[in-house]
């Protein structure tokens, strides 16, 4: 029973209650970081490290957490978290820091991380938080990886930074698409993406009213 | 204690924010030094880039310290600043909003957008194996589109020629203006003139491709495509950091000859 439950709720949010695909959270560092793979992927385990620790230091206190101040208690927790994620990048991945800037303080912000510690973390004990925390980071991670191939090969011909498709402005054959470079191209990305894992999972899509 | 009483309340506050304000510090101050050396790696080794000296598999530390000299040069006078008048670490990108340290820029001949500038600058000298001078690399900026372009520009020996440029901050539109990375077209730079017979800055990144032949194109590079006014940002701060209100003064003493010669 516990380790059916345990599964569910790693692997929930990756497919069927995705938070970006289902819920439509934390789309704003979607476009943001996602025009290369390199960042997407360094963007997603920064935003899964905050997801697990926040979950679990809020749960932790979830006992003491007078309720009229929870969501800013939730706010410093994961802001302190966010903070120290960004001087390590600085310390220990320069090069791949100065490329994300504000995009790793703008954690903060992510929906997803306040939206957990809110609606799960609250009310679960310390590892089942984790676990919640670690599912919706590897759901979030999901879609910006996806996004992350997407654009970079469309919009540069490279893969993690390594020429693919041969360009033509280098004597190839492929002309590149600019707008995958911009961000309203992972709108369209993650719109697809979302038809498509509807159409594969059809109970998610919401009934008319 | 009741778990909503304001008292309570308060405690709470009070001790998570101490455990966080402990947390942050302590990874801020202990992470310190690491992050510095990191700082330290990337300006050489972009200021090696832009001298066109950056070969794989050598060491940036040691080729810095083997060919390249450092000094800090007042801009009004062109010569080396006094240790006085600075303070020691010098910060250049803190000192240019510092107003004991930078001057405004009249709007007139702000052509790079940046409003105040520091008034000593860090500039590094290429040295052959013999000690003579062989490349001066200048720390320039300005603005881009969205954000401002921080760069190195190497020069050859005769004060004319570019031996290289490069850009380590911006954050222009990643395909369109971010290209400014894209070493094919930073390639298109060495060998360019700064300088047409009467002295006069020509060198410009123009719209569409340089026409080979013509006259102007030894001072001309393509434009990037899709990105005019990134294009336009970089040719302005050409302009604006070797003219007489930059590096002009500093640039006529090293033809002088009054900084050329190594102090070893």
């Amino acid at each position: 029973m516990a380790d059916q439950q345990a599964k569910d709720v790693v692997v929930g949010p990756i497919f069927s209650n995705n938070p970006i695909a289902l819920q439509v959270l934390g789309i704003c560092s979607a476009l943001a970081v996602t025009t290369k793979l390199e960042t997407s992927v360094v963007m997603c385990l920064a935003v899964i490290v905050v997801l697990v620790l926040s979950n679990l230091f809020v749960s932790l206190i979830r006992k003491f957490i007078p309720g009229s101040i929870r969501i800013i208690v939730q706010m410093t927790i994961i802001a302190s978290l966010v903070i120290c994620v960004e001087q390590i990048l600085q310390a220990f991945a320069y090069e791949i820091s100065t490329t994300m800037s504000v995009f790793v303080g703008l954690i903060i912000t992510n929906c997803i991380v306040m939206g957990r510690a809110e609606a799960y973390a609250m009310k679960n004990p310390p590892t089942w938080s984790m676990l919640d925390g670690l599912g919706n980071g590897l759901g979030y991670s999901l879609i910006l990886i996806v996004v992350g191939i997407f654009r970079e090969l469309l919009g540069s011909g490279k893969l993690w930074g390594y020429q693919v498709l041969s360009l033509s402005s280098e004597g190839g054959w492929y002309v590149p698409n600019g707008l995958m470079l911009l961000s309203p191209s992972a709108f369209f990305i993650i719109g697809l993406t979302i038809w498509a894992i509807r159409t594969w999972k059809p109970d998610q899509v919401e009934t008319e009213s | 204690m009741r778990r909503d009483s304001v008292g309570y309340t308060m405690m709470v506050a009070a001790v998570l924010c101490i455990v966080c304000s402990v947390l942050v510090s302590g990874a801020a101050v202990g992470l310190r030094s690491r992050q510095q050396a990191n700082k330290d790696a990337f300006r050489k080794e972009n200021i090696l880039i832009a001298a066109g000296m950056l070969e794989k598999n050598q060491s940036v530390e040691e080729l810095f310290e083997a060919r390249i000299q450092e000094q800090l040069i007042d801009l009004a006078t062109g010569t080396p600043a006094s240790p006085d008048a600075v303070p020691a670490p010098y910060d250049q990108r803190s000192a240019a909003r510092d107003p004991d340290l930078s001057v405004g820029i009249d709007a007139a001949q702000d052509v790079a957008g940046i409003k105040r500038r520091e008034k000593y600058s860090q500039v590094y000298l290429v040295r052959q194996e013999n000690g003579e001078l062989e490349k001066i690399v200048l720390p320039v900026y300005g603005k881009g589109l969205w954000s401002t372009l921080r760069g190195f520009l190497a020069l050859e020996a005769d004060l004319n020629t570019v031996a290289g440029l490069t850009f380590y901050e911006h954050k222009e539109t990643p395909g369109l203006g971010g290209e400014i990375d894209n070493p094919l077209w930073k390639a298109k730079w060495p060998g360019k003139l700064l300088r047409d017979s009467e002295g006069a800055i020509q060198l410009e990144v123009i719209k569409g491709q340089v026409q080979a032949g013509t006259p102007r194109a030894q001072h001309q590079i393509d434009g990037l495509s899709g990105a005019t006014i990134t294009s336009r940002g970089v040719s302005n701060l050409i302009r604006y950091w070797l003219s007489d209100n930059a590096f002009g003064p500093f640039l006529d003493q090293i033809a002088k000859g009054n900084l050329g010669e190594s102090d070893g």
